[in-house]
């Protein structure tokens, strides 16, 4: 039987705890999220020698004393983690700023519990010229203290040392120290965890004179144990500020930065997502030809193959996402972009940093709404959620690219007039997001006060096996949570699209068993779909769409979109019975010939056309965004606003168009 | 006079942060009576502001920096 051990990883934010989680865990590492939170709780497992260590790497905060309903529930899990499991707590503080670091070390030291000191990013102290008498700061902090430099991995083994041997470990009590102090430290934590999501608003009078009272006694602890040296501080950091901030040159890395990202998510992953397509449709053809075929061979190639299919196509655009994302993160950067950006967004009740995600939004709604945790506020980070899937995605492109070029048939004009009205609806996705985060930002009720207090942590070269463990671990996230909801989803469209009521269905193939013409398949395919669930819905929401100028056969369009967007197409085809359906001008001239019960008019008539481009310009039609907002925000509630707002905006703008233009 | 208040690269000394819903957080965040501010440098748009705050970067809106009460060093 071998020993075990628990420890905890505590301390400030951008103190380079995860650096050294992830260096002691390597990828032996699970993340979780607090219940009712998306606080990430890291656990992870190694040894030394024959001790097994479990370890927690807590959110990163700077006081115990928690300052919204997220943060409540952060630091009761720490505490319940102090009280119960761990054996050994590891304050990791960052060395060039002690003063704030340690105020939060004076606060878990006084929790009593066997507490050492990880001194962190030592160099960069060294860089700005602090020197730290570690010795003597050890003394007057009552701690164990082991000098690290993560980054560099100096010092672990003497950390691992400590873990292996200490058991317990003297430490001073602070809270004797304070003036004052009225009622037991540990009861005034727990009575302010107990109040803070009710009394939002108070700063008590005890906790603001003890955490000041805990200033004091650390800048006098600070001043006898460290020396800067101010001459041979070299700030890198307000240099790069100095660019990076500036007017000009600021927002031109900015939006450089964008551009960048934008390509990748854009461009550059279309190359992986049709290998993965072509390889899974390649696998669909080995399975048909495998299986006789029948019910199983349709579930596998047109239910369970697709389906797996459109969770792994989304791999390459999460993966270079939240590449750039930790990149940014890592490098100091990311608060940045909240800070040139805060001024702009926050008139719209976003956060300077919802503009990532909703450049991602241009490309795929669901890795951009995972990349809105970066958001510390709840509010900010709510509406981002909401309003991201109105940004013009990719899987809009291909129904637009058919929509527009039924209504502009030659474009002989030096601009083309296609790519304005492209423009146009990407435009009108925009102006829809900022409409929407205006109007949210008054209905939610404001339960947080919009603030900015935020530490600009130094300039660093971002840590490749953090940015690599960052990215395996979102991708490992989204496919084994928001695949298997994917995953079902398409099954069940599948099962929609190709069942019906039986008697009906079954006599298609009998009415065709003598139809000798080469367009059989296509009929037979188009009659079905006619026949199956899809279809019977398509045409039982008739009467809701033709108002806004549509058939049945639309309505099954739009039901089956469902899946995806760009299915819109390959539906259309399949009931018009179109066979060539790889190729948009045939589609598209097929289209043109469809004409009403009068025979006069054209099914797809400028009306309709404006009043589908802007159906699907605005409405929720995307299950895998629904499922992530639902991940996302924990609650069910939030899709269905989200499909709410958002289809009945689109119902109304294509109602108004159709009715205006017809 | 206020954070807010000072020039770019000016240095003060931290005298009062307004009680209030901030308060705590601000001296949580090293903005304590005594402690030493300079303001560096605005946001493009002008606002948030960042704040050297014993020796590392905080950003604060307006509303934020004018909570604390600063003195200036003449």
């Amino acid at each position: 039987m071998s020993r075990t051990k628990h420890i905890a990883l505590v301390g400030n934010p951008n103190s380079g705890k995860s650096t050294l989680f992830n260096i002691l865990t390597g990828l032996n590492q699970k993340i979780s999220n607090l219940p009712g939170t998306t606080i990430d709780k890291k656990t992870g497992k190694f040894l030394i020698n024959d001790l097994q260590i479990t370890i927690t790497d807590l959110p990163g905060t700077y006081s115990i004393y928690p300052k919204g309903e997220d943060e409540n529930i952060a630091v009761k899990h720490l505490l319940d983690n102090l009280n119960e499991t761990v054996d050994l707590v590891i304050y990791v503080a960052d060395a060039s700023n002690l003063q704030r670091n340690l105020l939060l070390f004076t606060q878990i030291a006084d929790l009593n519990k066997p507490t050492v000191l990880a001194l962190n990013m030592m160099d960069v102290a060294k860089d700005k010229g602090i020197y730290i008498d570690l010795e003597k700061l050890s003394l007057e902090l009552g701690v164990l203290i082991i000098p690290l430099n993560s980054r560099e991995k100096k010092g672990i083994e003497q950390l691992k040392n400590v873990i292996y041997k200490t058991e317990s470990s003297y430490q001073k009590n602070y809270s004797e120290l304070l003036t004052k102090q009225t009622v037991p430290y540990h009861q005034l934590v727990i009575d302010r965890i107990n109040t803070a999501s009710i009394h939002e608003d108070d700063s008590s009078i005890e906790i603001t004179q003890e955490t000041e009272q805990r200033h004091q006694i650390i800048q006098e602890i600070v001043n006898k144990c460290q020396q800067n040296n101010v001459q041979k501080i070299k700030n890198k950091t307000k240099q790069i500020d100095k660019i990076l901030l500036h007017p000009v040159y600021g927002f031109l890395v900015f939006f450089l930065t964008l551009f960048v990202i934008f390509q990748f998510i854009f461009k550059f992953a279309e190359y992986p997502m049709s290998w993965i397509e072509y390889f899974f449709s390649f696998l669909a053809d080995g399975v048909n030809q495998l299986i006789p075929a029948g019910t199983i061979n349709s579930l596998i190639t047109e239910g369970v193959i697709p389906g797996i299919s459109g969770v792994v196509v989304f791999l390459p655009q999460i993966i270079f996402l939240f590449m750039f994302l930790s990149i940014l993160e890592e490098s100091g950067y990311m608060t940045r972009v909240s800070f040139i950006n805060d001024r702009l967004m926050r008139q719209f009740g976003l956060n300077g940093k919802s503009i990532v995600p909703l450049i991602g939004g241009m490309a795929c709604a669901i890795p951009s709404i995972m990349a809105a945790r970066n958001i510390e506020n709840k509010k900010d980070r709510l509406i981002t959620i909401l309003v991201t899937p109105l940004m013009g995605c990719s899987a809009r492109l291909p129904v637009y690219t058919l929509l527009v070029s039924l209504l502009i048939k030659n474009n002989k004009q030096f601009i083309d007039v296609r790519g304005l009205i492209l423009l146009g609806l990407y435009l009108a996705g925009f102006i829809a997001v900022l409409l929407f985060s205006l109007l949210f930002k008054y209905i939610l009720q404001q339960k947080e006060k919009s603030f900015f207090i935020l530490e600009m942590p130094d300039y660093r070269m971002p840590s490749l096996r953090n940015v690599a463990i960052t990215i395996k671990n979102k991708t490992y996230d989204f496919v084994f949570n928001a695949g298997k909801i994917i995953l079902m989803v398409s099954i069940v469209l599948w099962f929609l699209a190709s069942y019906g009521p039986s008697e009906k269905f079954e006599s298609i193939e009998l009415k065709y068993i003598n139809y000798q013409n080469d367009d059989k398949e296509s009929l037979i395919k188009s009659e079905k779909l006619e026949a199956s669930y899809a279809g019977i819905m398509g045409k039982a929401i008739e009467p809701a769409i033709r108002p806004l100028g549509y058939d049945w056969k639309i309505g099954i369009a739009l039901i089956t979109s469902f899946a995806a967007r760009e299915i819109f197409v390959g539906t259309i085809a399949t009931i018009y019975s179109i066979k060539d359906v790889d190729n948009e001008k045939s589609i598209s001239d097929v289209l043109a010939q469809q004409y009403r019960a009068d025979k006069i008019t054209p099914v797809y008539n400028l009306a309709t056309i404006v009043s589908l481009l802007l159906f699907y310009a605005f409405a929720m039609q995307c299950m895998s965004t629904l499922a992530i907002t639902y991940r996302e925000t924990r609650s069910i509630k939030w899709p269905i606003v989200q499909f709410v707002y958002m289809t009945g905006f689109a119902y109304l703008m294509s109602f108004l168009a159709y009715q205006i233009l017809s | 006079m206020k954070a807010v208040d000072l020039k770019d690269g000016e240095k003060a000394k931290i005298t009062d942060v307004s009680s209030g819903k901030f308060q705590v957080k601000l001296i949580e965040m090293g903005c304590f009576k005594g402690s030493e501010i300079t303001r560096l440098y605005n946001s493009p748009l002008g606002d948030p502001i960042a704040f050297d705050i014993g020796g590392y970067i905080l950003g604060l809106r307006h509303d934020e920096a004018s909570l604390i009460q600063v003195q200036t060093q003449d």
